[in-house]
C-alpha cells in the first residue's frame, strides 16, 4: 500500500491497473517539479543572457564561464552539491525545492543561449531602421526586438521544458517522490519491478508526446514575422 | 583527511567514467547511423523500427531506461525463461548508448537530408546505385554537418554517465559519494567533483573539435 492505494498482485494486468493511481500521484509531483524548474530556468537564463551581453568584459566573461561550467557538469552532481553543501552554510531547503532549483540552474545555461540566439536573430537592419525612426534604445528593445524574437524563442524553450521533464527522475536521489521513485518503491515492496517501471516508461512516453505536440502547435500558431505591433 | 588524499580514489572513479563515456559514445554512434539511415529507408518495416526506437528512447527519461534495463529486464527474462541479468557495467553502457544513439539518429537523419538534391541527381546521372550514392556521395558530405551536434551529444553523454552511480557502478560520482559518507566533508568533495567533470568536459570538447576539423576536410572533397 502506498498513498492509501492497495495493489492487486493476482496478475500483471490487475497489478498495473491497481498501481496506476499511485503512479499518477508521482506524476503530479513530476509535473510540479518540471514547471517550477522551468520557471527558475527562464528567469536565471534571462539574467545570464543579460550579463553575457554586457558591454563590460569584467561582467560578460565571468557570466560566460559560469554558463560553460553549469553546462559541462552533471545535473546529479549539481543536485548533490546543493542538497549537501547549502545546509552547511545555513541554507536548508526542502528536497523538492532543492531539486527544482538544481533543474533550473542546469537548464539556465541552455535557456540563456536561447535568449541570446533569439535576440541576435533579429536583423541588424531592424535596429538601424528603429534608430532612423528616432526610437529610444528601450523602445527599440521592447517594441521592435522582443516581438520578433519571441516566435524564435518560444519553440526552443518548449523543447527544454520537455528535457526538464525527462530529467526530473534524477530528483529521486534526494528522496523526492516523483514518478520513478514511486515505481521503485512499489518494486522494492512487491519484488516486481517489471510492471511499475514499464508503466512509468509508457507514462513518460505519453507525457513527452503530449508536451511535444503542444510545442508544435504553439510553433505553427506563432506568427513567423513576429508578434503584431500595437 | 586532507583533500589531496581524495584524489587517488576520485581518479580511479574518473577512469571508469572515461571508459563508460568512450564505450557508450561508440555504441551510440553506431546506433545513430543505423537508425538515422533506417528512418530514411523506403522499406516500411525498417522505417517503423527506426522511428519506434528513436521515439521510445528520446521520449522517456534516461534514468527510467537505466532502471528498466537493470531492475526490470531480469524479471522479463525470468518470465520467458532466459537469464537477462546484466552486470551494472553492461546495463550502464547499454542504457547510455541506446539513449544517446536515439538523439544521434535524429542528427544523422537531419544531416543526410541537408545534403543538396543536386548531389543525388548527379550521382544518378553517373549511374551510381542507391547504395553507392548513400555511402560514397551523401554520407561523406553529411558527416561534417553532424560533427558539431555530435560534439554536444558527447559532452551530454559524459554528464549522463554520473547517473550510473545509482546502479552501484563505481564511477566518479559513486566514489565521491563513498568518500562523503566516510568523511562528511561535502563541500570539498563536491567542489572537486564538479571541477573534475568540468575538466573532463573541456578535454572532450577539445577532442571533438579536432575530430570536427579532421572531418571538415570531407566537405571539400571533390570540389
Amino acid at each position: 500500500m502506498l498513498f492509501g492505494f492497495e495493489w492487486d498482485l493476482t496478475n500483471p494486468l490487475n497489478f498495473a491497473i491497481s498501481i496506476l493511481p499511485i503512479l499518477l500521484v508521482g506524476m503530479w509531483v513530476t509535473i510540479q517539479a518540471t514547471v517550477l524548474g522551468f520557471f527558475v530556468a527562464l528567469v536565471l537564463g534571462l539574467v545570464l543572457a543579460v550579463l553575457k551581453s554586457a558591454q563590460s568584459r569584467f561582467v560578460a566573461w565571468p557570466a560566460k564561464l559560469v554558463t560553460e561550467f553549469i553546462r559541462d557538469t552533471p545535473l546529479l552532481v549539481q543536485l548533490f552539491f546543493l542538497y549537501y553543501v547549502l545546509p552547511e552554510y545555513g541554507i536548508v531547503l526542502p528536497a523538492f525545492m532543492t531539486g527544482a532549483l538544481a533543474l533550473g540552474i542546469q537548464y539556465s545555461a541552455y535557456t540563456s543561449e536561447v535568449y541570446r540566439a533569439g535576440i541576435e536573430a533579429v536583423g541588424k537592419d531592424q535596429r538601424e531602421a528603429a534608430r532612423a525612426l528616432n526610437l529610444s534604445a528601450a523602445n527599440t528593445f521592447t517594441h521592435i526586438v522582443v516581438p520578433q524574437a519571441v516566435p524564435r524563442i518560444v519553440p526552443a524553450m518548449g523543447n527544454y521544458l520537455v528535457s526538464i521533464m525527462k530529467d526530473v527522475p534524477v530528483l529521486s536521489v534526494v528522496t523526492v517522490l516523483e514518478m520513478l521513485n514511486v515505481a521503485k518503491i512499489i518494486g522494492d515492496r512487491t519484488f516486481d519491478y517489471l510492471v511499475p517501471l514499464s508503466l512509468v516508461g509508457c507514462l513518460y512516453l505519453i507525457m513527452t508526446l503530449v508536451a511535444s505536440a503542444g510545442v508544435r502547435v504553439l510553433d505553427t500558431h506563432l506568427p513567423k514575422q513576429g508578434l503584431p505591433l500595437k | 583527511m586532507h583533500w589531496s588524499e581524495y584524489l587517488l580514489p576520485l581518479t580511479e572513479g574518473a577512469w571508469v567514467t572515461v571508459q563508460l563515456t568512450v564505450y557508450s559514445t561508440i555504441l551510440g554512434g553506431v546506433l545513430a547511423f543505423v537508425f538515422g539511415i533506417g528512418k530514411l529507408s523506403s522499406n516500411l518495416a525498417i522505417k517503423s523500427v527506426s522511428v519506434g526506437y528513436i521515439e521510445v528512447f528520446r521520449g522517456t527519461s534516461l534514468l527510467v531506461q537505466l532502471f528498466w534495463l537493470y531492475f526490470a529486464l531480469p524479471l522479463a527474462g525470468m518470465a520467458i525463461g532466459i537469464d537477462l541479468r546484466l552486470p551494472p557495467v553492461v546495463a550502464g553502457v547499454l542504457a547510455l548508448g541506446l539513449n544517446i544513439g536515439a538523439y544521434g539518429a535524429e542528427v544523422v537523419r537531419g544531416a543526410i537530408q541537408s545534403v543538396h538534391q543536386n548531389q543525388r541527381e548527379a550521382a544518378r546521372a553517373l549511374n551510381f546505385t542507391p547504395r553507392q550514392t548513400l555511402f560514397n556521395i551523401v554520407i561523406p558530405q553529411a558527416i561534417p554537418e553532424m560533427m558539431p551536434s555530435f560534439g554536444n551529444l558527447a559532452v551530454q553523454n559524459l554528464k549522463d554517465t554520473a547517473l550510473v552511480s545509482l546502479i552501484s557502478l563505481g564511477d566518479l560520482t559513486f566514489r565521491a559519494e563513498q568518500i562523503r559518507n566516510f568523511t562528511q566533508d561535502s563541500t570539498t568533495i563536491y567542489t572537486l567533483l564538479l571541477l573534475m567533470y568540468f575538466g573532463m568536459a573541456v578535454v572532450l570538447t577539445i577532442i571533438m573539435r579536432i575530430v570536427e576539423r579532421f572531418a571538415g576536410r570531407w566537405r571539400m572533397a571533390g570540389s
